[in-house]
């Protein structure tokens, strides 16, 4: 056991011995360091003003991010480098060519989502050499800003490249922060706690599976991007909370042949990345997964437990035909996703279990397989509506395999049996698709509320279908607005 | 030497006002060092306040049991009704009807009831959730409907604007139509939420940070709030992280919350609500519905408007009356109306009170008037552009608006014409048009429309400024006026104008937070008069110190008044030429005066409101927009593709900061048009209280080709500052083209014959029901 937690903050080695486990990042460097150049704007980490990055060793190398300070526990930094928007500057007084862009750019107006903007380039800057416009969109996903209208800000974005980038005290400072970050990892599992509440973070499975089997009501935290919320907004308090992330192997990624194994921690970049091979659709759907900053933190596993109606990467892994992989202690338990969906926020899991990967098939050469992501705004958005398709084809062209599952159509991902009994025998056609969509209504029962209503949530996932309809059968035909302009562009 | 030559060569060359410069505080922002009121270094002693809310949206509190909120870790104490040493009442127009804390009636869900103060805002947060309240409820009247039904009675007196017989007219039109148009309101979702921060001083002293648009207007309510006089009561501000009219009423409660705790408790006290909270308690844009009744004839010719402008004032007055006002100032938009009634309806309903949003009810005016020009275009068959110019002010008789000032300064048509030729408007139509003829799911819309915003606060009271201007021996200047920063660079404005005026550098000037101690009785920041209001008033204190120098001058050197002039860099005095720093020491010795207020009241305009007549504006300012859309009609999603902005902002001030002005207010109405939505549940319960739930626009959602231009060669016609125009609100109204944009792509299923009636927010799902509904008709029609 340690009884400590250490990180650094810039250049000054952190250690805490006494703590809250669900103190945020963000009260803690407002409160008690007093840096107030990052902000509370949501304190739910959809808003990005808290942005800071947060360095960690990945295999031996260091791997910047950047995360919602609001929405990450203190210490859960254990191990990490903390970069805050007051390191930026040199200490001449320079500004990094990062914030020089954004002055140069007049990229802040009333500058309060600035920090968190200049936080989210700042890592944009140090991991990429030329992002497109694209991509600098998908970096800043997670950033509101109500004033600008972001074009001086993607201005900027393009414009920070302009300086020497080797001769840059971070980049220039990148192996002593390795060495010291690599003195500071250890196997021991980290205890700490305020006296009320504790906290343990585990550094290997089996630790893990030890401590979740004696504290099986503790609350296990991944990413925390949503547990988070609970103690920020619905003002609860959570002990014991067990941590996730200092498990190496938990974040492991391995290409098992028939499947893709993927375990709890990967965080959603690596998901996405791993899933691209499987369906370029998948990827475009990733690229929408919340933004940046809970890419970033956020991960598969936690996106599973969590069991939430319209966490979007379940519909897509049901589809897939997606394995769970449960484990309590050293046992070990396989069932299909869609199985631990019991009921609203209800999932099969027993106590002392835990979630430990997910195996995913990868799509057979003449399967075929579609998602779409409704939402009200493209990016950054919880779906309306998500739809995962998947389709196999007899010889005769006849449907012999069906998976449609939908998320937000019911209280737990869900896959629609009806429509997919309807589809199967049946020729791949409109007819088909017409047939499917008139027994939808048998198969869900969808809510309205703030993000849709329910007629339109039915209408629309039956249009899904039709659009998977024709991307498959009439590719040449457009379907979707994102992307209409580069082909304009160049037609 | 040589060095100091050259800058004062380029300074004179190039002129400080005009200049694109960076806002003062950029390259504090971009190092996190700009300080907002919860960043500043907390006095010993602070204390935090939670409001404690209703859980009902109309009815009775029987009884409120707060012994397990006093009971609750690290609190002070909890503060009620009966705390109030003043009155308890913070109505802005005052109506009374706005209470601090509720007693008996409960108007809305989240409605504050107490406050609890404890040693962190965290316990405080904690404690305000143990509260027990009893309540006897009653029907909550939500919405237009719901209160029209009802016969909900109306906040404000309603206005009558009207000109000719408007009965006749629809009687004697070639055709006539009747529709109806819901337009959604808008959380402002300004980065900093509200904040105040209250300290007191001695005898009954209270000086209180406040993130507010408006500090006179705090100071009067804290002053009330306390039962002292407005003498003891200091409300400063640096900065707001932003306000878009947020901050304009809505910041008084917070500040006479974090002062009332702070004078009981003898301690500083702090208040900053969770951004739910916030969301939940404050006030938004209004929504309207408007029924319309158009007479027109068949070359797309308006020759009547009968119109209703009912909106949701949410629980009080507060601004309701002069935003639904100016709702029918904006009902003709560019248009002449031969003949014209338009009416307001603002219901009380058990909502969030509605207030001040960037546009103040002109926006809403504006959605209207476009929608009665589609509707003529689609009745006719015209082109809506087409529509659009033959209906613009202009030509004999066709200059007088609804509110009988004549537009004077009318140039709409030629910003329209250079717009529409500048970024190939018609090419693009057809190049649309045959595109959608190939496309089956993605169908593409194109709208170009153009704006007219009228400037000056239509309480004609309010157009009158402050400043204060210090000159120190060492040349350097103390700069300090009435208007507030909330990120639209007014500080950095306003500076430009005195460097310019003194002839020395932006260096040379501190800007100084606004504080009610050393400009007094100042207006609201708001109606875009920043710069025209604050400008004026600083020039004026600049020209009484410069007359003085003058007359010092003028002695001490033997030369003619005439002979003294202030250049880029240095004083001309007769042949000779010396430094500024040297002419403010020499003064200095001489005992002349060194500082000056300032003080500017807009002229021209008066209003009489039961006659509905006057002339209620100085000036307009004009803009146009053109956008380009794709819609979806599988799944209603959509996607704005290209937008060209031609924008009047006379002689800008400092085009860089207006350009910030243009794209970022237009990317805000765009927000309010398609994404923003406001849901209340059947309890009145606010279901889109963050960020998670409330979706304003993120970097992917502007377009990507977003050509902005002001308007070149174009001073205002008016004695303003530099001739320059306002700038604040009217580029939000340009984003009424995205929905005209996204309204041409649904017709496009129907052959464009039928007018698809699209009402904001045009969310995904009102996208897809409105090709829906086209669909249906054009079937229907077969």
């Amino acid at each position: 056991m340690r009884e400590s937690v250490r990180f650094l903050l810039g250049d000054e080695l952190v250690e805490i011995t006494s703590c809250d486990p669900t103190r945020t990042v963000l009260d803690w460097l407002r409160l008690d360091r007093r840096r107030t150049g990052t902000k509370e704007g949501c304190a739910e980490g959809d808003c990005g003003a808290c942005t800071i990055v947060v360095g960690r060793l990945d295999g031996g190398q260091l791997r910047y991010e950047a995360i919602n300070a609001c929405i990450r526990f203190l210490p859960t930094l254990d191990g990490c480098h903390v970069l805050t928007v007051e390191h930026l500057k040199a200490p001449d007084g320079t500004l990094h060519p990062v914030q020089q862009a954004m002055v140069d750019c007049h990229g802040s107006q009333c500058g309060f989502c600035t920090p968190g903007f200049v936080m989210s380039l700042f890592a944009l800057w140090l991991n990429e050499r030329a992002p497109s416009v694209q991509r600098i969109e998908d970096a800043l996903a997670g950033n509101l800003c109500r004033c600008t209208g972001y074009e001086p800000i993607i201005a900027a974005a393009q414009r920070m490249y302009g300086a020497e980038r080797e001769r840059d005290r971070f980049v220039a400072g990148m192996p002593a922060i390795i060495a010291q970050l690599k003195a500071l990892v250890d196997s021991e599992t980290i205890s700490i706690g305020d006296g009320a509440c504790q906290f343990y973070a585990p550094a290997t499975v089996g630790a893990l599976a030890e401590l979740v089997d004696t504290h099986p009501q503790a609350t296990l935290v991944a990413g925390a991007t949503d547990v988070s919320l609970w103690v920020t907004k619905g003002m609860r308090r959570l002990d014991p909370v067990i941590y996730l992330g200092r498990i190496d192997e938990l974040r492991a990624i391995s290409d098992e042949g028939s499947h893709l194994r993927l375990s709890a921690m990967a965080n959603q970049i690596a998901v996405r990345e791993a899933l691209a091979g499987i369906s370029p659709q998948l990827d475009e759907m990733m690229r929408r997964f919340g933004g940046e900053q809970v890419r970033n933190a956020g991960t598969i596993g936690g996106n599973i437990a969590n069991g939430s109606p319209i966490g979007d990467l379940p519909p897509a892994l049901i589809a897939l035909g997606a394995t769970l992989v449960l484990r309590k202690g050293g046992e070990r338990r396989e069932l299909p996703l869609e199985a631990f969906f019991l009921d609203y926020r209800k999932q099969d899991r027993q106590p002392g279990e835990f979630v430990e990967a997910v195996l995913v098939p990868k799509l057979p050469a003449d399967a075929l397989f579609h998602i779409s992501k409704i939402s009200k705004r493209f990016d950054e958005d919880i779906s309306a509506v998500c739809g995962a398709f998947y389709l196999t084809l007899d010889q005769a062209g006849r449907i012999s395999e069906a998976r449609l599952a939908y998320g937000g159509m019911a209280g737990i991902p869900k896959r629609a049996k009806a429509a997919e009994a309807v589809l199967l025998g049946r020729s791949w056609d409109d007819a088909a698709v017409a047939a499917a969509i008139t027994v939808l209504a048998g198969d869900f029962t969808p809510l309205t509320d703030m993000r849709a209503s329910a007629g339109y949530r039915l209408k629309v996932a039956g249009s899904l279908l039709r659009r998977f309809l024709i991307e498959t059968t009439a590719p040449e035909t457009g379907t979707r607005v994102a992307g209409l302009l580069a082909e304009a562009a160049h037609g | 030497m040589a060095d100091a030559r050259k800058r004062l060569d380029a300074m004179a060359t190039r002129p400080i006002v005009g200049a694109p410069l960076k806002h003062d505080s950029a390259e504090k922002h971009v190092a996190g060092e700009a300080l907002y009121i919860d960043d500043i270094a907390e006095p010993a002693g602070l204390a935090h306040a939670c409001l404690g809310l209703s859980t009902i949206a109309h009815g009775k509190l029987l009884a409120l049991d707060l012994s397990a909120v006093e009971a609750a870790p690290g609190v002070i104490a909890v503060l009620t009704a009966a705390d109030i040493p003043g009155e308890n009442d913070i109505s802005s127009t005052h109506k009374h009807d706005e209470p601090v804390f509720a007693t008996s009636d409960i108007l809305h869900h989240g409605q504050p009831h107490f406050a609890v103060v404890a040693e962190t805002r965290e316990q405080a947060r904690h404690a305000a959730l143990l509260a027990k309240a009893s309540y006897e409820e009653a029907p909550a009247l939500l919405d237009v409907a719901a209160a029209r039904a009802a016969g909900s009675d109306l906040v404000t007196e309603p206005l009558k604007l009207e000109r000719g017989d408007v009965g006749a007219a629809l009687a004697a039109s070639p055709r006539r139509l009747k529709g109806s148009m819901a337009i959604g309101g808008q959380d402002h979702f300004y980065l900093e939420s509200q904040i105040s921060l209250a300290i007191p001083g001695e005898d009954q002293d209270m000086l209180v940070l406040c993130s507010t648009q408006h500090p006179s207007e705090v100071q009067h309510m804290v002053a009330n709030v306390l039962g002292v006089g407005a003498h003891a009561v200091t409300i400063e501000v640096r900065r707001m992280g932003g306000g878009f009219g947020g901050k304009e009423t809505q910041a008084n409660l917070f500040a006479c919350v974090a002062a009332l705790a702070a004078r009981k408790l003898k301690r500083p006290v702090k208040l900053r609500p969770d951004r739910d909270d916030d969301m939940v308690i404050t006030g938004k844009r209004h929504d309207f519905v408007v029924d319309y009744e158009i007479g027109f004839d068949d070359e797309g010719r308006i020759h009547a408007v009968d119109a209703v402008y009912a909106a949701r004032c949410g629980w009080n007055a507060d601004l309701s009356g002069p935003v639904t006002d100016r709702a029918l100032f904006h009902m003709d938009n560019c248009y002449f109306y031969p003949a014209v009634r338009a009416r307001s309806e603002p219901l009380r309903t058990h909502t969030v009170s509605n207030t001040a949003f960037r546009g103040f009810g002109g926006p809403q005016g504006m959605v209207g008037a476009e929608r009665f020009i589609e509707e003529v275009a689609y009745a006719t068959g015209l082109d809506p552009l087409e529509v659009r110019k033959r209906n613009l002010y202009g030509g004999e008789g066709r200059e007088i608006t609804p509110y009988h000032q004549p537009v004077e300064d009318m140039i709409a048509a030629e910003v329209i014409d250079e717009l529409e030729h500048v970024c190939d408007y018609r090419a693009r139509q057809e190049a649309i048009r045959a595109f959608n003829r190939q496309s089956p799911v993605i169908k593409r819309g194109i709208a170009l429309t153009p704006v007219k915003f009228g400037i000056s606060f239509t309480a004609t009271w309010y157009n009158q400024a402050g400043a204060l201007v210090h000159v120190y021996t060492d040349g350097t200047v103390a700069l300090n006026h009435g208007g507030t920063e909330m990120g639209q660079g007014l500080y950095q404005k306003v500076a430009q104008v005195v460097a310019q005026a003194f002839g020395i550098g932006l260096e040379q000037i501190k800007i100084t937070a606004t504080t009610t101690g050393k400009v007094p009785n100042t207006s609201a920041t708001a109606a875009s008069s920043g710069s025209d209001l604050n400008g004026m008033a600083a020039l004026d204190a600049c020209e009484t110190i410069k007359a003085r120098l003058v007359a010092f001058a003028a002695t001490h050197w033997q030369e003619k008044p005439e002979a003294i002039a202030f250049l880029p860099g240095r004083v001309q005095v007769g042949a000779r030429e010396i430094g500024f720093v040297e002419l403010v020491k020499a003064a200095y010795m001489a005992r002349v005066q060194l500082s000056a207020t300032g003080f500017y009241a807009t002229p021209k305009i008066h209003w009489d409101r039961k006659a509905g007549r006057g002339h209620p504006f100085y000036y307009f300012a004009y803009g146009a927009a053109a956008a380009e859309v794709a819609i979806d009609t599988l799944t209603g999603e959509y996607k704005v593709e290209r937008v060209d902005i031609l924008h009047d902002c006379g002689n800008s001030l400092n085009p860089a900061i207006d350009k910030g002005q243009i794209e970022g207010g237009f990317i805000q109405g765009m927000g309010w048009l398609t994404t923003e939505e406001l849901v209340w549940d059947e309890k009145g319960r606010l279901r889109t209280h963050a960020p998670s739930t409330y979706k304003i626009p993120v970097a992917s959602d502007r377009p990507r080709i977003f050509n902005v231009a002001l308007l070149e060669k174009a001073p205002n016609r008016e004695h303003t500052i530099h001739r320059s125009k306002a700038v604040g609100e009217p580029p939000l109204m340009l984003a009424i083209s995205v929905l005209h944009a996204l309204s041409d792509a649904v017709a496009s299923v129907g052959d464009h014959r039928f007018c698809p009636q699209l009402d904001a927010p045009a969310t995904p799902e009102r996208v897809l029901d409105a090709v829906d509904r086209v669909r249906a008709l054009a079937e229907a029609a077969r």
